[in-house]
């Protein structure tokens, strides 16, 4: 079995004195594609933001335990490169007020690539691999706000892509979007999981069932802090459960 | 690549120099306070108080007469300016929106087009146009009727605002409640809204007060620099803010003008501190009111 | 129940009427200022009262050029000086200001704004106007554009600062976190992303203290110098311009209107008239460039 590109061991998070997550322990496979599913308020969402280190946007914030990226701590690297290695993508489509052009280079310019050919380059490419450069090729000048909801996700995951990460996070990417352009992204993730790891939030249980390999499990327990009930490969996650509360959740008994 | 130290430290770089803006910024507000109060403060005794400026080339005296003229030209400023502002405001936010007549939408636009216009008109021209009308025209002369009136016209767009802000800020719900027992919009405003939005209406007051205390360019051209206690509404007068000013520039007692400024601070300071804890006690009392 | 929408009808007429009390006001003011500077309009003309270099009332020159390079020269002091400082500012209350900072911050900048332009005055006579005599120069007696500027500047930076923080901050957070999830430092997401955002917001802030500069009166007068020269350079540097005296057209409108009589006393209301006009156009653009939700929003 070859090495987790992300693992993190007894993670936790506070809110000051409020424990957010309780000791996560979860190995994050290469190129393969892990949804963290569970019910609303468990942790999944701050979860997956520990991973970049977005959660020190917030206040406050202190954790414990060790997350690594190849087998280094991220929080001994220094967090611009991290998200250079670690792209994002939210839950409402967040293009900048720039045109589509600028929108994709914006990652590598900030980087230091500043020739123009090259940069063109990397436009074409990444939203080739968003699969969204036949529908934008012809006015790249066009502001990224003036595309549709769907349109808007895919740039901003061209924007990820253009930094050439290695680890993709999707914060419930579709949940903003319609069915059509839901069932687009997942097949873009089908197709981007040949080349990164990518690791996703949703609520929808079909849609986790439908496009990942690995599925994991969290809850909330007395203490409202989230845990980690179940890790595994879907399908086996999915049909013959290990744990009650997980049978629980996908049956629909709550949640 | 540009290396990520770089990056970095040009963000170091950036950083300090906002600090360092910062820094200046409220260095100015310290020097120019700290100097007035050193330079002023020394110089209050009781008697600066109570005793009148002695007048002409000479800067002696205390400012007796001006506090008088002060308070007396707040007050009537404001008994002029509190019905029209506070009316005005409660017009805006209560029965602006319930017009159906073509007229009446346009009166209401141009209503408060007046209002917006007039709060950006700069203070020497309401000074010119109280000359023009209340000193001149109307012969009131250089007097606190003048100066009043000429001041209800700086502070009035202020008033409106705030009660505006005041008004919006009482729930809906309260007045749906009243309408649905029957009560009339004035029943309404008179019984439940005024009575919540009193807080803000207030701030707004204190604010003008403030405003007019500060103001030196409007009432230099409409309240004379009378330095004697003025007997009625038709006497001149000065401010202290004016007293600064004929102080520094006629008498170069500087000094005295250093005591006086100080003083004027001083109030501002106690009406910026009284305006804060009225605003912060509206807002928890209305986060409270809503559970 | 008659009794009732009687008083309720005559209380919303009274209201309305208070409401239309500002209108007339305005027009009053339109009015009778227009009516005073009419005459001087009309018998000097609009080109030799805003072209003459000379402004000799007791000889019937009316020209008001110097007092309008006397504004225009100490505004773009108080800008050079007072805006890069406010942008600071607010930039730092906004972005950067831990939160035990930022309360002692603000208040400061607040305090700024309500001392009371007579002793921003003092403060320049007594403080400044020495300071800029001690650097040397012949002519340069300390009053002049240079104290007026620094002076104007501390006067303008709270109306700059508040506003653009408030652009700054309306500017969504999202954006903000698009940009550090792709690797961008805090600061280079200020500059590529947050503040060209906010550039209209900024550019609104930068325009209401010009207007604010405009027609700032008291403060002026008292460290200007109100002498009635078109400023120039005192020696062989340029930069010496900002040590001539001057005279701004509100100092020039409040310093002469309580003797002035017949067409002397209208061409100070025609003074009055531009300067309304001006700060007038002012406010409208500022108002336009920031759009008008956040206008009623502003503080």
């Amino acid at each position: 079995m070859t090495e987790p590109r992300m693992r993190t061991r007894d993670y936790s998070l506070f809110y000051g004195d409020f424990r957010a997550l309780n000791r996560v322990s979860i190995d994050v496979p290469v190129n393969r594609i892990t949804a963290i599913i569970g019910p609303s308020g468990c942790g999944k969402s701050t979860f997956l933001r520990s991973f970049n280190r977005m959660n020190e946007l917030i206040p406050g914030v202190r954790t414990e335990g060790s997350v690594m990226l190849d087998g280094e701590d991220i929080f001994a690297k220094d967090v611009v490169d991290l998200r250079k290695k670690i792209g994002m993508v939210f839950q409402r489509p967040n293009p900048f007020p720039k045109s589509i052009f600028e929108n994709v280079a914006y990652g590598p310019r900030i980087h230091g690539t500043r020739d123009r050919t090259r940069l063109a380059a990397i436009v074409e490419s990444s939203l080739k691999a968003a699969a969204l450069w036949e529908e934008v090729r012809d006015d790249l000048g066009k502001s990224g706000l003036a595309l549709s909801g769907g349109q808007q996700q895919r740039l901003c995951i061209a924007r990820a892509l253009a930094v050439e990460p290695e680890v993709i996070l999707m914060d419930e990417p579709a949940s903003a979007l319609d069915p059509v352009a839901t069932l687009k992204i997942e097949e873009l993730m089908e197709q981007l999981k040949k080349d990164y790891t990518i690791v996703i939030v949703t609520h929808n249980m079909q849609q986790a069932a439908r496009v990942s390999d690995f599925t994991a499990f969290m809850l909330t327990d007395e203490a409202r802090a989230g845990n980690l009930i179940e890790f595994g490969p879907t399908k086996t996650l999915f049909t013959t459960p290990e744990d009650k509360r997980t049978e629980d959740y996908i049956s629909g008994r709550f949640g | 690549m540009r290396s990520i130290r770089l990056r970095n430290l040009t963000q170091k770089g950036a950083f300090s120099i906002m600090w360092l803006a910062a820094a200046l910024s409220v260095g100015a507000m310290l020097l120019v306070v700290g100097y007035v109060f050193v330079q002023g403060l020394p110089q209050i005794s009781p008697d600066f108080f109570t005793t009148p400026p002695r007048g002409g080339l000479s800067g002696e005296g205390g400012i007796s007469s001006t506090i008088i003229a002060t308070v007396y030209l707040v007050i009537c400023t404001l008994v002029v300016a509190t019905p029209l502002g506070v009316g005005a405001g409660i017009f805006l936010v209560e029965y602006a929106d319930n017009f159906r007549s073509r007229a009446a939408i346009k009166l209401v636009s141009l209503a408060r087009f007046g209002v917006e216009t007039l709060a950006g008109v700069p203070s020497i021209i309401f000074g010119l146009f109280g000359y023009a009308l209340f000193v001149t025209a109307m012969h009131f002369g250089f007097s606190i009727l003048s100066a009043a009136l000429a001041g209800a016209c700086l502070v009035i767009p202020v008033i409106i605002r705030t009660t505006e802000e005041a008004l919006k800020s009482v729930p809906q719900s309260y007045r749906e409640a009243s309408f649905a027992m029957g009560a009339s919009r004035w029943e309404t405003i008179w019984k439940v809204v005024l009575p919540s939005a009193v807080t803000g209406i207030s701030t707004g007051l204190i604010l003008s007060a403030g405003r007019i205390v500060s103001e030196t360019a409007v009432f230099y051209v409409t309240l004379g620099g009378s330095y004697r206690t003025p007997t009625s509404i038709m006497s001149s007068g000065r401010t202290m803010a004016l007293h600064v000013y004929y102080l520094a520039m006629e008498t170069r007692a500087f000094d005295k003008a250093m005591a006086t400024g100080a003083v004027l601070v001083v109030l501002i300071i106690i009406i910026n501190l009284v305006i804060n804890l009225i605003s912060r006690r509206l807002s928890a009392g209305n986060g409270r009111r809503g559970a | 129940m008659k009794k009732k929408q009687g008083t309720d009808a005559l209380m919303k007429y009274a209201f309305m009427a208070s409401a239309l009390v500002s209108l007339l006001i305005v027009v009053m003011i339109g009015v009778f200022t227009f009516k005073e500077a009419l005459p001087a309009f009309r018998d000097i003309g609009p080109k030799a009262l805003l072209t003459g270099t000379v402004w000799r009332p007791g000889q019937g020159e009316f020209g008001i050029l110097a007092m309008i390079a006397g504004s225009g020269l100490v505004t773009l002091g108080a800008v050079i000086l007072g805006v890069p400082l406010a942008l600071g500012c607010a930039i730092f209350l906004s972005e950067i200001a831990p939160p035990a900072v930022r309360t002692f911050v603000r208040p400061s900048i607040e305090l700024l704004a309500g001392i009371p332009s007579v002793v921003y005055g003092l403060f320049g006579m007594v403080v400044l106007v020495p300071f800029v005599r001690s650097l040397g120069v012949p002519g340069n007696t300390g009053f002049g554009l240079l104290s007026a500027s620094m002076v104007l500047a501390v006067m303008i930076l709270p109306t700059i600062a508040s506003v653009s923080e408030y652009a700054i901050r309306s500017v969504p957070q999202s954006f903000r976190e698009a940009s550090l999830a792709v690797g961008a430092t805090r600061w280079e997401t200020l500059k590529r992303v947050v503040l060209p955002s906010a550039r209209s917001g900024i550019l609104s802030a930068i325009v209401l203290g010009l207007g604010r500069a405009l027609g700032e009166t008291i403060a002026m007068i008292m460290v200007i110098g109100n002498s009635v020269i078109i400023p120039a350079a005192l020696n062989d540097n340029p930069l010496t311009i900002f040590l001539s005296r001057a005279r701004t057209l509100t100092g020039n409108v409040a310093v002469e209107i309580n003797y002035a009589t017949g067409l002397h006393e209208n061409a100070l209301f025609a003074t009055g008239v531009i300067l309304f006009l001006l700060i007038m156009v002012m406010n409208s653009t500022a108002r336009v460039l920031i759009g008008r939700k956040k206008w009623e929003r502003r503080r």
